[in-house]
């Protein structure tokens, strides 16, 4: 499941060196034809000879292969796609998919890649548990993507190449996780640890000269282990709460300032208008009292005497009950309703007959201070 | 019977050609053996080669980079952590005669390295603190806000070494026995950290803990954070207020002032006349038909009144 090529017998990590195999073959043809003495059979046989030559001389490199040809074992050429011939029994080819992205996948393992992709049920904790820098635990999940480089190098250098690869792999991924807190692991050093992953891991390819290419090293999924998980994420709710608690109290904030701001421009805006009413009153007043004034100071008396008999001539009208009082009493006239000034005196006297007059008879000297 | 005879003489032939060339694949190396003695150098160069026949045979090597992978060794580190410790190295046949003669072939040669690898292992990681072994360098955590660690307590010790330097001495160390075994190590690398079972235990409570105490300060913190922004309302709040109040009472009071003075200015030109004409506006105002006026027929309105009589 490794390398999602197909083909798993003539993949990469097919063991090198199956071309000798036609050898025996021709040695029994050889001995069983030279028993024979008839033309046709030598003929049909030559024919046969013939045709197991050519099937055995040409081979097919696919578009995203490379053929490697060795003679006698010995490199001796890389062929690109095509059809192409080898010498047959002397040399022999092993097809290495060159232009074909490679994949391994470490933690975890794709069952079946579709639109809903299958993955498998088991942890592999073997794999994805690492301390981290400060002595954590962490489960990084990763995958690496790469490409055959040099077909050459990548069959002549290394013994099981891909078990070579998952180690350098883990080693490199383990060594940066190393290096790294908890905290960057699971989020802020993310892409940080995977560039630095395959930085390492190319240079421990290119050391090991194993022809690869890393294309791509992708973090996964990378948690806390399981029981430590709830913490973690109350951790996450905690910094939630947090920020909601300081949220809830802008928020209130927000609200209370801009409308006390608004009542306070009212208050003063209220106070100005007061302020304008007051000043304008006085002014107003004042000028009233300054003109007439000045009209009394040429005639003060007479003024002083018609301002006065105005007052009462626009006053007592309005007024309701009118009692007139004589200070000696024996006047023929001790009580003077004037209650019906407009119209005629006894027009109501029905109404109150004595009216207000008679509470008070001897009330009279109250009005002797002036 | 003709050609029976050349058919057999091109078969003996052919055995004899069979028998008297080999071929070495880019990956092998071969020694030829003479009755189990060597014979000559390991030819480790590809290509078809001559020997002599039936007499002489081949016993191959494979000349790449091969595998090594040992069993995780519980080791404990210096500071006393109990830590499994996986390692993987890879060799290579440097001298197919030594290796053909010391441990004749890979089986022989993968118990030797467990032999030496695994002890030195051991060896290394054990006079090192854990954290020599999990770290490479000191570089310094980035630390975000919000999770700001206490983990670091007691990783503040400064590493002296590394990974990288006890591996290397790892593969030093084991390079100095294995040329004697024709094997040439090539890299020791540590594949799998981890800390036994019981002590795993004990570091996850740890990482709880640590994560509940960042939980408990991340909530506090934003208790306090929104008791500061309350707390800083209810000032504003108390200054915006009192502030417009001050504000208004200043207008106020300044124009009152202003009144006062504006009157002053105009009615002390004649005190008496102001009460005279004052009264008479309140006259004005403040009688209406719900007043009874008793009037002393003295008063001087009805004066004329009087007199007439």
């Amino acid at each position: 499941m490794a390398f999602q090529d197909g083909s798993p017998g003539n993949g990469p990590f097919a063991p090198f060196g199956g071309g000798n195999s036609g050898r025996p073959d021709l040695e029994a043809l050889l001995t069983r034809f030279a028993g024979v003495s008839k033309q046709t059979v030598l003929g049909v046989g030559g024919l046969i000879v013939a045709l197991i030559l050519f099937f055995t001389s040409v081979y097919q490199v696919e578009p995203d292969e490379a053929g490697v040809v060795t003679r006698f074992g010995r490199y001796s050429r890389v062929t690109d796609p095509g059809l192409h011939f080898v010498i047959p029994f002397i040399e022999s080819v092993t097809k290495v998919p060159v232009e074909r992205q490679l994949k391994e996948e470490f933690g975890f393992r794709t069952v079946d890649p579709g639109v809903r992709t299958v993955y498998d049920d088991r942890d592999f904790l073997g794999e994805s548990l690492m301390l981290t820098g400060d002595l954590n635990v962490a489960v990084v999940e990763w995958i690496v993507q790469f490409k055959v480089q040099d077909p050459r190098a990548y069959l002549f250098n290394v013994r099981d190449i891909r078990s070579t690869f998952r180690d350098m792999s883990e080693a490199a991924m383990r060594d940066v996780v190393g290096d790294h807190s908890v905290d960057e692991v699971l989020t802020v050093g993310r892409e940080r640890i995977a560039a630095r992953a395959k930085d390492l891991l190319q240079e421990i390819n290119d050391r090991y000269q194993t022809g690869i290419s890393i294309q791509q090293l992708v973090l996964q999924d990378v948690n806390p282990p399981d029981s430590v998980k709830p913490s973690f994420n109350e951790v996450n709710e905690a910094i939630q709460e947090k920020e909601r608690l300081t949220n809830e109290a802008l928020a209130e904030y927000n609200q209370a300032i801009p409308r006390a701001r608004g009542d306070a421009q009212r208050l003063i805006q209220e106070a100005e208008g007061y302020a304008a009413e007051r000043v304008n009153r006085a002014r107003g007043e004042a000028s009233r009292f300054e003109a007439v004034y000045t009209e009394y100071r040429n005639a003060p008396r007479v003024t002083r005497a018609r301002m006065y008999l105005e007052t009462i001539s626009e006053v007592m009208p309005r007024l309701g009950q009118k009692v007139i009082v004589d200070e000696s009493g024996a006047n023929v006239l001790p009580l003077l309703n004037l209650n019906g000034a407009r119209g005629a005196p006894g027009a109501r006297p029905s109404g109150s007959p004595s009216g207000g007059a008679a509470p008070n008879p001897g009330a009279g000297n109250r009005e002797r201070d002036r | 019977m003709k050609p029976l005879l050349t058919a057999g003489g091109s078969l003996l032939g052919l055995i004899l050609l069979a028998s008297s060339t080999y071929t070495v694949a880019e990956t092998e190396q071969v020694i030829i053996t003479q009755f189990g003695e060597p014979i000559g150098d390991a030819v480790t160069e590809p290509g078809l080669h001559f020997k002599a026949p039936f007499i002489h045979r081949v016993t191959r090597f494979d000349q790449r980079w091969l595998p090594w992978d040992g069993d995780a060794n519980q080791i404990t580190t210096r500071d006393k952590k109990f830590i499994w410790v996986d390692t993987y190295a890879r060799w290579r046949i440097a001298d197919p005669l030594l290796f053909f003669q010391s441990v004749r072939d890979e089986r022989g040669a993968q118990s030797r390295l467990d032999d030496i690898i695994d002890g030195e292992t051991r060896n290394a990681v054990a006079i090192y603190d854990l954290i020599e072994i999990v770290r490479i360098t000191n570089r310094e955590f980035e630390i975000t806000e919000d999770l700001v660690s206490f983990a670091t307590e007691e990783v503040v010790g400064d590493i002296e070494h590394g990974r990288n330097a006890i591996t290397r001495s790892i593969l030093e160390k084991a390079s100095e026995v294995t040329p004697s075994f024709g094997i040439e190590l090539v890299d020791v690398r540590i594949k799998r950290l981890n800390y036994v079972e019981e002590v795993r235990a004990k570091v996850y409570e740890r990482m709880i803990s640590e994560r509940q105490r960042i939980a408990e300060r991340s909530r506090s913190e934003g208790q306090g954070r929104a008791a500061e922004v309350r707390g800083q309302r209810e000032r504003e709040l108390k200054s915006i207020e009192s502030e417009a109040f001050r504000q208004a009472e200043e207008i106020r009071g300044r124009a009152d002032a202003e009144a006062s003075r504006i009157y002053a200015q105009a009615y002390q030109r004649d005190a008496d006349f102001y009460r005279f004409m004052k009264s008479l506006d309140t006259y004005r105002t403040a009688l209406d038909d719900g007043v009874t006026l008793v009037i002393g027929s003295d008063s001087e309105f009805l004066d004329f009144l009087n007199r007439s009589r």
